[in-house]
Order: structure tokens, then sequence, then C-alpha cells
């Protein structure tokens, strides 16, 4: 079957969040979110900074609990999970691309120990057959088989952006949580990991939620789109209608505030 | 195919006093399969915006819009990917791609979500490349770099990739010169007649009488009341 075929296959979402809400004391983290991600969709979700994107994605990857709410992921209840249930589904069907390369990465590691950690992670052993898939996803992402075994450390921040992706992806997850992976790379680079995304989430399938700012990153990557506002969402729709029509005023604020190249 | 009724639009701008602004009220039209229906009315009228509404790009405020047997106006934004991957193909006047992408992958594009193998998908984006005479030279470059016109031709050859059922065409021979019209109105009149229904905007006057099966002036479902 074609991940096509797969994805037309599907009758229930991958992802189901109900009320999720998550508070520091007073302070409202994010409050009441409600989404469904259906299998190859990818939900980009934008804001200003402390509008709660973040603490809402840490949420959905169990990096931090909410207090209140409910994450359905193919219809196992997350929340209810215990901890080793919730960490095997982090290492298998989830994973989760960092700003910075550096969290996401073990700098003191080859490249190819970096994607193969994750495959052993999941069980695999076979030293050749490890190093195969290694070298084969090295190469999906661009980076030359002859780097192998050099450490991040020696890479330019778009190389050590794309090991990150390869690293995550190398154990197939059907679902991938990414925070601002195009931040802090200059537009050249930032261009051809898009191309990238956008490959791999439609050959392979893959569900998506990213953060970000970027207003054009998402125009390109995303299907659908969710603004926050002070830890709410204010608005979502289908990405290219929200950002040509916004309906709330903030969302309208926000695309009337990019600057046109 | 496409129904439209009881069509409404207005623009809420919040951050203008919130002034609302309707723009559309009571629309109503009908394009057939193998039918060409051209939108007519003084630029500003609500050609465009009645074609991004079809489009899922703009929200309707009230009435129906069927394209086979989904209502845009009250769809999920899943149904409406879905439309346009399967059903409905756009052309719009602008061409947005992903920068460093070729020429040959952005054309081939739709056909690889539709899951159709690579080397087809690439031999149909080849050929229709060929037939708006973009030089193969070209082919491997990103489009961002082309001139209007190739860009335009680069965005029909996209539009015109996959045999969508529905097509909406935003001044498609805008920009272009003899010849290219001519491959532009062909690829328009093959469309046609496969059974496609079309609805299209032609400032080209000429154009529009050899394509059109009908005209709709949009001037008529302008709202009476101006508020």
């Amino acid at each position: 079957m074609t991940a096509m075929d797969r994805i037309a296959a599907v009758t229930r979402p991958l992802l189901q969040v109900d009320g999720l809400t998550k508070r520091y004391g007073a302070r409202i983290g994010c409050a009441d979110v409600t989404f469904d991600l259906w299998p190859g969709e990818v939900l980009g979700i934008v804001g200003e900074s402390g509008s709660g994107k973040s603490t809402l994605l840490s949420c959905l990857a169990g990096h931090q609990r909410a207090d209140l709410g409910r994450i359905l992921y193919d219809g196992r209840d997350v929340l209810a999970m215990g901890e080793t249930e919730r960490r095997g589904l982090g290492r298998t069907d989830w994973a989760f691309v960092h700003q910075n390369p550096r969290d996401g990465l073990r700098m003191g590691v080859t490249a190819g120990g970096n994607v193969g950690e994750r495959l052993m992670a999941v069980g695999a052993r076979h030293y050749g057959q490890i190093r195969d898939k290694a070298t084969d996803w090295l190469d999906r992402v661009e980076i030359a088989a002859d780097r192998i075994d050099d450490r991040p450390s020696a890479f330019s921040g778009g190389m050590q952006q794309r090991l990150q992706i390869a690293r995550n992806l190398v154990s197939s997850p059907r679902l991938v949580f990414m925070d601002e992976p195009t931040g802090g790379l200059d537009v050249s680079v930032q261009a051809r990991l898009l191309d990238l995304l956008r490959g791999l989430v439609r050959d392979l399938g893959l569900s998506v939620v990213i953060v970000t700012h970027d207003l054009a990153v998402v125009r390109l990557l995303a299907h659908r789109l969710m603004v926050m506002k002070s830890g709410r969402v204010v608005e979502q729709g289908l990405t290219d209608q929200v950002l040509d029509d916004p309906q709330h005023a903030y969302t309208q604020l926000l695309v009337s505030s990019v600057l046109q190249v | 195919m496409i129904r439209i009724e009881n069509l409404s639009k207005s623009f809420t701008l919040h951050n203008q006093g919130g002034a609302v602004i309707p723009v559309m009220a009571d629309a109503a039209l009908e394009v057939a399969p193998g039918e060409c229906v051209g939108l007519v009315g003084q630029s500003g009228a609500g050609k465009s915006t009645l074609m991004r509404m079809v489009y899922g790009n703009y929200l309707a405020a009230g009435g129906s819009i069927r394209v086979g047997a989904l209502d845009v106006a009250r769809a999920a934004p899943r149904e409406i990917i879905a439309l346009r991957r399967d059903t409905l193909g756009y052309v719009s006047q602008f061409l947005r791609v992903v920068p460093r992408v070729s020429t040959l992958d952005v054309v081939a594009e739709p056909l690889l979500a539709l899951g159709r193998p690579a080397g087809a998908a690439r031999a149909r984006a080849a050929g229709l490349l060929s037939r708006l005479n973009i030089p193969e030279r070209l082919w491997q470059l990103s489009p961002t770099t082309f001139s209007g016109g190739e860009q335009q031709r680069v965005n029909i050859a996209r539009g015109f990739a996959h045999d969508y059922p529905a097509l909406l065409l935003d001044e498609p021979t805008a920009s272009l010169d003899a010849t290219n019209r001519e491959v532009v109105l062909s690829l328009i009149e093959e469309a046609r007649a496969r059974g496609a229904a079309i609805l299209g905007i032609f400032h080209d006057e000429a154009a529009r009488a050899r394509v059109c099966d009908r005209l709709v002036d949009v001037t008529g479902f302008t709202p009476r009341a101006a508020a």
C-alpha cells in the first residue's frame, strides 16, 4: 500500500485533543485547546512569543503534564497511560524536532551513531543493518555518506537540523512534533529544509504538529492552521483561508503586520 | 458539477473600527460538466472573491457552494484539502512555491500528491512544459527567478497536470504572447472536451468568446443596500 492508500483507509483521527489546559499557578499556559489531527496532515500553530504555542506542544508531546483535558492517540488515552507506556510511544510512534539541534542530538556521538542510536532504542541489534539504514537516512536528508563518522559539532546549523530530522524519522514515527524547526537558519537553508519536510510528509504519510512564528513557513508546509493568543486558540482553519481571509481581530493584525518582500 | 446558491460574503475589519463591508449577496450560478462559464463585471465587482470562495480560500457568510458532492461553504478543512487534491484545480495569477524546488517538480507535485509514480508524474510535467514552450534547460531551475510570463506558464502547467473534474481559471491568458495564448486556449478546450466543469475570469475578450459557453455578470451579486 502506498502512503496515500493508507491515509484513504483511515476512519479516525490519529490525534484527538479535547479541552487541554495547562496553568502555571494563576497564569495560563494554554487553555481549552481542542483539535483533531488526521494521518498525513500538517497542523501549524502560530502566535507571538508567550502565546502558549510551545507550552501546548510540550504538553502534547508529554514533556509537561497537562492539568485538564484529554489526548487520544490512535484511540489510546495518553494522559491515563503509565510513564513506561508513554515513553515507549515517544521512542516508537512519536518524534520531536527541537528548534536548536543541540537539544535533539548527542553532540559527542558521530552522525551515524546519532541515527543508529534511535534504531537501537526500538530494538535493532544488527550493526551492518543499522549502519546501512543510517547511511540511507543521511542520504535522504542530503548529508554525504563520507560524513557518517563525523560528529555533529563539525556540521553547519542547517546540516545539524537535517541530522536531527534523520535521527527522528529513522524509526518510522507516525506523529512528529516540531518546535520552530527552521528558526535560526539562513533563508536559503530554510527553503531546502522546507522542501525536504514536504517530501517526507507526502511520501511517508506523516502527521505533523509544527509550532512557528513564521507565517511564510506555515503557508508552504501546513494544511491547517491554529492561531493562539494568551494561551487560547482564537482561530483555526485551512491555512490559506486563515491567512487570506482572517476572521479574528488578532489574526488580522498578525497577517497585516508581515513585511512584504 | 459546480452549483452556487444564495451565496453571500462580507469582510469585518476588526482593526479599522470593526467596519463590516458586505461584498456579495444572493450569488447563484451553475457549471455543468463539459461547460466553461466566464465571470464578467468591472474590476472590484467580486469576480476573484467568488472564485476564492469556490476554492475555499475565502469563507462564505451564507449560502452554499457545491462542488461535486461537497458543500465548500460548510466543509471541514480536511474535506477541502481532499477536494483540492482530487477534484478541484485552480490556476491563480500568482505562482507560490517553495524556493529551490525545480520547475519540473513544481509541475509534477499535484500528481505526486495523488500518489502517482514519480516517473509518470515527471513525464507528464515535461510534456506540459514543452507544450508551453518553457525551454528544457530551465526545468531543473526554480521558477522563482523566471519572468512573469514564464511563471504564469509554469502555473498553468501545474494547474493542468492532473485532469481535475472541475477547474477555476483566474486570467489564464494574461501576460502571454500569441503563441502561448493559443496553447493555453487549446488546453482549456481539451479540458472542456474531456468533461471538466470550468469557471474562469478572462479579460481577454477574444479568448472569452472562444472558450466560454456562457457568461455570468457578477454585478448582479453586489449587495443592493450599500451600507
